[in-house]
């Protein structure tokens, strides 16, 4: 079903001039309200007038997570702290992390975001669905909570953690629905395999986001489970999951285009991509008022499809996503840049500075490795020695990750110097 | 007297073990007893060499991580609960064995390497009620 047939179907003119008013509104309300953005603007000599339309998009500068980090933690905040209802909070690239807000106006378009994607997928009143996202500062169980409860669906607010008890409930409650991570899933119904349990659950949607998958893993997913699955995006800073989502057709997820404008830009030269080209997907927000973002790099890879889908659905599509223009894993659904490990690891003497990140995916989970170098002068030659290093590396680096992290500790000089780029990542699990 | 043990790093690969062993034996590094201690990720290999120093320096330039550790070698009496006993006066002075392993054994003796939580108490202790350390010159004798 359509949740609001008046906003994902609307002529893309009709959308092009609601796009461009509160594009010109979102303009005038940045430059007054956020200091940054109006000495961003005034250095390109730019002022809210000159901003008519949504072509004029291209006029205004960027924003980046270096911005978001660099105006830590509420300096990019367009309303009084006592406007806003909420925060949430991501990785940064350097340890610290990226705090967005919401005001009240912001969740309550955050859940009619969400409950379009549910919808989208088939999800209505009449189901029972079980979130299993983080619940708490990461964007993905509560954005999903309200969504679904806005579409009037039973929500189950498993959070993580429990695959047992989930399973249990799942089977119990007769559940119909879930969201989740889609390596998550797949480990879930590995779970339901090994219990032969498949023949008990009623599941018929599946919704799942917070990292990239594959066709192959959509494919697994949907003949395990039987279930209908559909890839879900959002990303904290733009609002969280619900940005866009796929239909039934999966032809590519629909963007809600009335409160996010997409742009795909050439990464290097940073101009229009056209339709069907590759590039970096750009996102202004069009109504937030907490932490609005003026065409804000997302640095992930995709293209754009402003054709009418067999849905009915007016709103472009972007493609499953092709890569990462940074450096950024996406590990169990958590964000994290390798500078994070160097910066942690850094500040533990006993190690060089050398390491290297070792991503897979065993039993459908993934595992993050550090192989890290003992220092020479701090080489000891007693197991419970460099068993106390190894956990004292682990603890740091769970501080700094919010993941855990299997330490190895290698022989000197094994790990590959620096020689211009250097790579100090192996994903193995082939996502893109 | 307290002797130079030599210590290596060896990560779980295959065929580390013999690259260790390869350049004691290039270098002329002669083994006299050896213990390795292994985890699934790394092993660690203690030596008694009869040259320490020599042994070291090369592993070192090969790459590897190595160190020179105190120990100490004792004589002890080739008979039933001889261990046990220099042990519980080891304990009863609260001394924490770390790590132990056989060295040689001639006629009426054996000899351990021994590596202690405080190694010169240890040895004073052990001095003591009798028992024999031996230094590197010695070790090289048996």
């Amino acid at each position: 079903m359509i949740w609001n047939e008046a906003k994902e179907c609307m002529s893309r003119d009709e959308l092009s001039s609601l796009q461009g008013a509160r594009l010109v509104k979102l303009v005038d309300y940045v430059y007054h309200n956020v200091e940054f953005y109006r000495k961003k603007m005034q250095a390109v000599g730019l002022e809210p007038g000159d901003i008519k339309n949504i072509e004029d998009i291209v006029k205004l500068p960027f924003t980046t997570k270096d911005d978001l980090r660099d105006n830590y933690p509420f300096g990019l905040f367009a309303v009084p702290q006592s406007q806003i209802v909420r925060v949430h909070a991501s990785s940064g690239t350097t340890g610290k992390a990226t705090v967005v807000g919401y005001t009240r106006r912001d969740i309550e378009i955050w859940a009619e975001c969400v409950a379009r994607c549910f919808a989208m997928t088939g999800v209505t009143k009449n189901d029972i669905i079980q979130i299993a996202y983080g619940y708490g500062l990461f964007t993905g169980g509560l954005g999903a909570h309200y969504g679904a409860e806005k579409v009037g669906a039973m929500v189950v607010p498993m959070s993580t953690g429990n695959s047992k008890k989930l399973t249990t409930m799942m089977v119990d409650f007769g559940a119909t629905a879930i969201a989740c991570t889609p390596s998550y899933l797949l480990h879930l119904a590995e779970v339901l395999e090994s219990e032969n349990k498949i023949k008990d659950i009623k599941l018929k949607y599946a919704i799942c986001g917070a990292e990239p998958w594959t066709e192959k893993m959509h494919k697994d997913i949907e003949e395990r489970l039987h279930v209908s699955a559909h890839d879900i995006y959002g990303l904290s800073e733009v609002m969280g999951p619900g940005v866009a989502c796929d239909c039934k057709f999966h032809t590519g997820l629909h963007v809600c285009e009335d409160h996010f404008y997409p742009e795909i830009l050439n990464s290097a030269t940073l101009t229009t991509q056209i339709p069907g080209e590759t590039g970096e997907l750009v996102f202004t927000t069009l109504t937030k008022e907490a932490l609005p973002l003026i065409r804000y790099r997302t640095k992930d890879l995709t293209s754009i499809d402003y054709s009418t889908c067999q849905c009915g659905r007016t709103s472009a599509r972007i493609s499953r996503f092709k890569g990462r223009v940074d450096d950024m894993l996406i590990i169990r659904g958590v964000n994290v840049f390798p500078s994070q490990v160097e910066a942690a690891l850094v500040d533990v003497e006993e190690v060089s500075p050398h390491y290297m990140i070792i991503v897979d995916r065993v039993n459908n989970l993934d595992t993050l490795e550090v192989q890290v170098e003992i220092n020479p002068q701090y080489f000891t030659d007693e197991i419970r020695g460099i068993e106390a290093l190894t956990k004292k590396i682990s603890h740091v680096l769970n501080q700094a990750l919010g993941l855990n992290p299997k330490v190895k500790i290698v022989e000197p000089q094994t790990l590959v110097r620096s020689e211009g780029k250097a790579v100090h990542v192996i994903d193995k699990r082939k996502l893109y | 007297m307290v002797a130079k043990q030599l210590s290596v790093f060896i990560e779980n690969r295959q065929g580390r073990l013999g690259e260790v062993l390869n350049v004691l034996k290039t270098n002329g590094v002669n083994i006299l007893s050896l213990s390795l201690a292994d985890t699934t990720e790394y092993g660690l290999l203690r030596l008694i060499v009869n040259n320490p120093e020599l042994g070291k320096t090369k592993l070192a330039e090969e790459g590897f991580s190595t160190m020179l550790t105190s120990v100490l070698v004792l004589k002890i009496n080739h008979e039933a609960g001889s261990l046990q006993g220099l042990l519980k006066t080891l304990s009863d002075n609260n001394i924490n064995v770390e790590y132990m392993y056989g060295l040689s054994i001639d006629g009426e003796e054996a000899s351990v390497v021994l590596k202690a939580s405080d190694l010169v108490k240890a040895e004073e202790i052990l001095l003591k009620t009798g028992v024999k350390t031996l230094s590197s010159d010695d070790i090289l004798s048996l």
